[in-house]
């Protein structure tokens, strides 16, 4: 055991783990099930050892019917469990879209108050990997369309540990996406961070001359590109989302009220895109501080190809985000 | 093996053991006394099977290399174990037939005659892959050989097998289309919804099960309430047969028999194969789920050693034919991976290339 002063060594997948232990050992409502959970340990890792330490019955191994487990964990969350669900990617997502958006956003709205639905869905996002165009895309903005499900995206390992306690706690659907590239990030974890604050954008580097946007998977592209940027000299703000529904907005619009200029990075392709949210809030809330026109780097508007350097063609890189700051800053 | 609406298969091997190998019905009248027979009217047949599952055993063996390597990324599901379906069910079908498969097609697409060079140059991202370098190796295309890929998406290759072969019965093309897809997508709604519609259609689609009794680290007892897969499917009103899926001869007699049956108009067929990866399921799986002793008892019955120790029997020259294959193989194989070494690249500014038919109008 580190003691409570010192930070420990981990990784984003580990800091998932002991999120997952931690919520399966204080609560005995909560259980989790999805594809190769179990068993396999996760198709990313995550859950290894889970299932040896909490059993079949809380670390639940499910066919491939993606709507029926995850309208079996909008069940048993009404009748008073806490089911954390597991889905491989958001790809596969797809195939229980019907039962997120027709289901566990809706019920308690149609049900007059009555039907809250406590549901943790968690699921990975994104390219990077070559995993070419059918495991590779980012759609947590289609789910931050809809109303009635709260949208996490935990780009460090603070969030990775400590987003589920809150969501868990939060009485209607939560998704989570975690980022693929993500998994291996290590690093020190302070042991006593508190739970997440699921409501307030996080500000991980302040400066005075932009602000840079993200979120997720692009968090440490974007940071390499504030540290890029410092060596010209100019000083970017980084803005993480964490949550991106509901957009902390006032957070967007305090940041550029000190910077007057914006750039949002989304991994996702532009048109439809939650940058192209992100840049309206800002054009809404702060036109008048800006002294440039939003700029947003996003993934080209292909399905991901699979060959390498096509691939990151198409991705937000580096140093396609030093280049947007570099244009709204001359 | 009786052409029933609905044969039964309660008796089969179940579980962890491999299946018994199948009970032929034509070969098998020769003469007990005749220790050493002479090479009869199979023995050309036999070499051409042969050299199928031979080809698709080391074109993935020296995937394996370049994926160590790191010539070749992504997820790569190996076939090996599972060669004598893809061989048998081909032979059963011709040029004009669809063939639908999963992300463990690269059996499927060589067994078609999509040349492994093209196959190898997908692996590689070459413009010069069968999918130009877009789809890699889980999605093998080739619309002139009329293979639809190449699907990652557990059963989603379903309904469009079945709006294949609903296309050609409009037609009036007495043609077949074969959906290959593993055990796990018969827990995916689209399987059940593809039975029933092409059995309510009657259309011309042969269902190609490859029970490997795994689902990733799922076994079919822990993933299928009912594990009888030919009962399920017959349920759909359709022909359902349970075969042996490491003797690549009763797996083309079956399919021989179910196409026919497809072509003269009586409907989708269901075949259950009973086969085994001797691999894990991707290059990314440390296969932990399975036992040593169950990985062992299957590859007893390699299907690629059970056609030779058939061979054998029969008398014919097995031993110099299978170097003589062996060094083709070989050469066709390193002439793959050397063209894909040197295929062009596709440059960037055609990434946006096919994103719909129309010429792209660069929407960046
Ligand atoms: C809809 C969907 N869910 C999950 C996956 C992840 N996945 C890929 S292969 C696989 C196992 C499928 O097993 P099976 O259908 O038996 O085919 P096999 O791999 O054994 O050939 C899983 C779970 C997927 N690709 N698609």
């Amino acid at each position: 055991m580190t003691s409570a002063t010192t930070t420990a060594k981990t990784t984003y997948r580990e800091a998932l783990r002991e999120a997952l232990r931690e919520s399966l050992r204080s609560d005995d409502r909560v259980f989790l099930m999805g594809e190769d959970v179990g068993r396999y340990g996760g198709c990313f890792g995550v859950s290894l050892g889970l299932l040896e330490e909490f059993g079949p019955e809380r670390v639940r191994d499910t066919p491939l019917s993606e709507s029926a487990f995850v309208g079996s964990g909008i069940g048993a969350a009404l009748a008073g469990m806490r089911p954390i669900v597991e889905i491989m990617t958001v790809n596969f997502s797809l195939l229980a879209l019907d039962q997120i958006l027709n289901n566990a956003a809706t019920l308690l709205h149609m049900s007059g108050g009555q039907l809250a639905v406590p549901l943790v869905i968690r699921m990975t996002t994104g390219a990077g990997r070559q995993l070419a165009a059918q495991h590779s895309h980012s759609l947590e903005g289609w789910y931050a369309h809809i109303p009635g499900v709260r949208v996490l995206a935990p780009a460090t390992l603070e969030d990775a540990r400590h987003m589920l306690a809150p969501a868990l706690a939060d009485p209607d659907p939560v998704l989570i996406f975690e980022h693929g590239s993500l998994y291996n990030v290590s690093g020190e974890l302070d042991p006593r961070t508190a739970p997440a604050d699921l409501d307030h954008a996080a500000i991980r580097r302040t400066g005075t001359d932009i602000t840079l946007v993200t979120y997720g998977g692009s968090l440490p592209k974007t940071l390499a590109a504030a540290d890029e940027l410092a060596v010209d000299g100019i000083s970017a703000e980084v803005i993480d989302l964490r949550t991106l529904r509901p957009l902390d907005t006032g957070a967007l619009a305090d940041s550029v009220a000190r910077t007057h200029r914006a750039v949002v990075v989304d991994e996702a392709w532009r048109t439809g895109s939650l940058a192209a949210e992100v840049s309206a809030r800002i054009a809404e809330d702060s036109f008048y501080d800006l002294d440039a026109p939003v700029e947003r780097v996003c993934s080209a508007e292909v399905p991901m190809p699979y060959a390498r350097r096509l691939e990151e063609a198409a991705l937000p890189q580096t140093a396609d985000v030093v280049a947007a700051a570099r244009r709204a800053v001359d | 093996m009786t052409v029933a609406r609905t044969t039964r298969t309660r008796n089969t091997p179940t579980a962890t053991k491999p299946a018994k190998p199948a009970k032929k019905g034509t070969r098998t009248k020769k003469s007990a006394k005749n220790r050493t027979p002479a090479p009869t009217a199979d023995t050309g047949r036999r070499r051409d099977l042969l050299e199928g599952m031979l080809r698709i055993r080391r074109f993935e063996e020296r995937c394996v290399e370049l994926y160590s390597a790191t010539k070749i990324r992504g997820f790569v599901h190996l076939y090996i174990g599972e060669e004598a379906v893809a061989v048998g069910v081909n032979e059963a079908l011709t040029a004009e037939d669809a063939v639908v498969s999963t992300y463990r097609e690269h059996g499927h697409a060589l067994a078609r005659g999509i040349t492994a060079e093209a196959v190898m140059a997908e692996m590689y991202g070459r413009t010069t892959g069968c999918s130009g370098g877009r789809g890699g190796s889980m999605h093998l295309f080739d619309a002139s050989r009329r293979f639809y890929g190449g699907n990652a998406i557990v059963a989603g290759g379903l309904p469009l097998a079945a709006g294949l072969a609903l296309a050609d019965r409009m037609r009036g093309q007495n043609h077949v289309t074969c959906c290959f897809f593993g055990d796990g997508a018969f827990a995916e709604g689209e399987f059940h919804e593809t039975a029933n519609l092409a059995a309510l259609w009657n259309l011309p689609l042969l269902l190609v099960c490859e029970n490997n009794r795994y689902a990733m680290g799922t076994a079919l007892e822990r993933h299928q309430a009912q594990t009888d897969l030919a009962l399920r499917a017959a349920s759909y009103g359709m022909v359902a047969w349970s075969v042996d899926g490491m003797d690549v001869e009763a797996v083309e007699q079956a399919s021989r028999r179910a196409v026919e049956g497809i072509r003269a108009g009586t409907g989708p067929h269901f075949l259950e194969l009973r086969t085994y990866r001797f691999r894990a399921h991707s290059m990314y799986d440390p296969d932990r789920y399975r036992d040593k002793a169950e990985i062992e008892s299957w590859k007893s019955r390699d299907p690629i050693g059970l056609l030779v120790d058939r061979m054998r029997e029969n008398g014919d020259p097995v031993d110099r034919e299978f170097a003589r294959i062996e060094r083709r193989i070989t050469a066709e194989i390193d002439d793959a991976v050397e063209a894909a070494e040197q295929a062009p690249e596709e440059p960037v500014e055609t990434l946006l290339r096919h994103v719909t038919s129309a010429p792209s109008e660069a929407v960046t």
